[in-house]
């Protein structure tokens, strides 16, 4: 939840203010109607929205959305969901694990369908953002991939993809969301639980340290806290590591 | 703001301490950090309290242990939207290490500072007066590097970012200084009950 270059001295430093403006940071807090335009199911745990947001303010890639759901008699429950999509990029693309048992996300799965409104605000956070401009690192874990595939889209966009160098895990190909996309572009992709299933591992993370670079880390705890302790112990700077770590949330 | 279609939620009967758009976590503790969780020796750790007051002070966590215990059982709102329920911190108040060092009059609000470089800030009244605490036991285990230990702030009663894990320092100031979170897109202050999660909130 700002910039590529940190000033490896002072990363919590950021200097980046080409991340949104007071008045787009003011804009984007806004609560808006979000109408749904696609909707895709590419398994059966996983819902992708493809939103047209009015008054949109453009995002970056790793930023995420708020969608917020409404009951009849005024309850409310929000969840956050990173986006998928590029900037350039008509709509807003969000990606939905579903959570076993989960009061959102299995919402999103089952009920919505194209036409519908959902309340929705953002883009939102400065921390865990890429602008594209500089060499990176992303390393994702299932749905963790999400925000780390809005990065690849926007390095194609600006038609630098070997900008941007990728490592994801998921337990099976169909639960890697956004396999095709990651393996056209050469993603390290570890499957761990089917056969001859591999994971990232010291020697995979070891090809990714470049101390020079931000590393993007997006998954849960467990895969976040593993993908950190060989990261640093491979040689990148703690500082240059900033993490997105996503528990289930419903 | 219209209603969903065909979205009835599941908890009618809302647990009266949930703050608004806040969902009970249950027994679990999702962990959330922005950087790499660093790996820290509690026989090395020290906290500072500087800036306004009259002795600038450094603690080991022995020497905090030998002062009086204070316990915070209650609950805990994080701004992605888990609230953890009635469960206790032990550690002691942070009114003690303010009485040690003395604040001087001009000093209206603290930065608190981790081993990572984290910062966040706050207004002094939120961190004295029996709302703030440094904590070394969850539920009687001594608090996991995860979760901020081998010391961590605690400021319940704002979202939990407020409550910086791993606190080295913390800097009495008579101005306001935006802390990681604050520069980065999230509310000034933070209060879970105005659900004051994003700047603009």
């Amino acid at each position: 939840m700002s910039s590529a270059s940190t000033g490896t001295d002072e990363p919590w430093v950021v200097p980046d203010d080409r991340i949104g403006g007071p008045n787009d940071r003011r804009a984007a807090a806004k609560w808006r109607d979000a109408r749904v335009v696609e909707v895709a199911h590419p398994s059966t745990d996983a819902v992708v929205l493809r939103l047209a947001v009015p008054e949109r303010v453009q995002h970056h890639p790793g930023q995420h959305y708020v969608v917020r759901l409404r009951a009849p008699d005024g309850y409310t429950a929000q969840r956050s969901y990173s986006v998928a999509s590029a900037p350039g990029d008509d709509l807003v693309e969000l990606f939905v694990e579903r959570i076993e048992d989960g009061e959102v996300s299995g919402y999103l799965a089952d009920v919505v369908e194209p036409g519908d409104e959902l309340e929705v605000r953002g883009p939102i956070g400065r921390w865990f953002v890429w602008s594209g401009g500089v060499p990176a690192v992303g390393i994702g874990g299932g749905s963790g991939v999400a925000p780390l595939v809005g990065m690849l889209r926007h390095a194609i966009d600006l038609g630098h993809p070997e900008r941007l160098r990728l490592a994801v895990s998921a337990t099976g190909r169909d639960r890697l969301p956004y396999a095709d996309e990651l393996e056209a572009v050469g993603a390290r992709i570890a499957l761990t639980r089917v056969p001859g299933g591999s994971r990232l591992d010291m020697a995979a993370v070891a090809a990714l340290v470049d101390p020079g670079v931000t590393v993007y880390l997006c998954g849960s705890a467990r895969f976040t806290g593993a993908m950190e302790t060989l990261l640093v112990d491979a040689g990148q700077p703690a500082g240059t590591i900033r993490v997105e770590r996503f528990g289930p949330t419903g | 703001m219209a209603t969903t279609r065909g979205f009835l939620g599941r908890r009618r009967e809302r647990d009266p301490r949930l703050p608004p758009g806040q969902y009970d976590v249950g027994a679990g503790w999702p962990v959330l950090t922005a950087e790499a969780t660093p790996r820290m020796d509690a026989d090395t750790w020290t906290v500072t309290v500087d800036g306004l007051v009259e002795t600038p002070t450094t603690w080991t966590l022995r020497e905090l242990r030998l002062l009086p215990p204070s316990v915070y059982a209650g609950d805990i709102h994080c701004v992605t939207t888990w609230s953890k329920l009635d469960t206790n911190f032990t550690g002691i108040s942070f009114d003690t290490l303010l009485d040690a060092v003395g604040v001087k009059p001009e000093a209206t609000f603290v930065v608190e500072t981790s081993t990572t470089g984290y910062t966040t800030n706050l207004p002094l009244d939120d961190v004295r007066g029996g709302k703030a605490w440094l904590v070394w036991e969850h539920e009687g285990k001594p608090l996991t590097r995860e979760h901020g230990g081998p010391v961590r702030m605690l400021v319940p009663h704002l979202y939990f970012w407020k409550s910086a894990k791993w606190i080295s320092k913390i800097t009495l100031l008579d101005h306001d200084e935006p802390g990681f979170w604050e520069v980065n897109g999230y509310h000034e202050r933070g209060d879970p009950w105005r659900e004051q999660r994003f700047d603009g909130d």
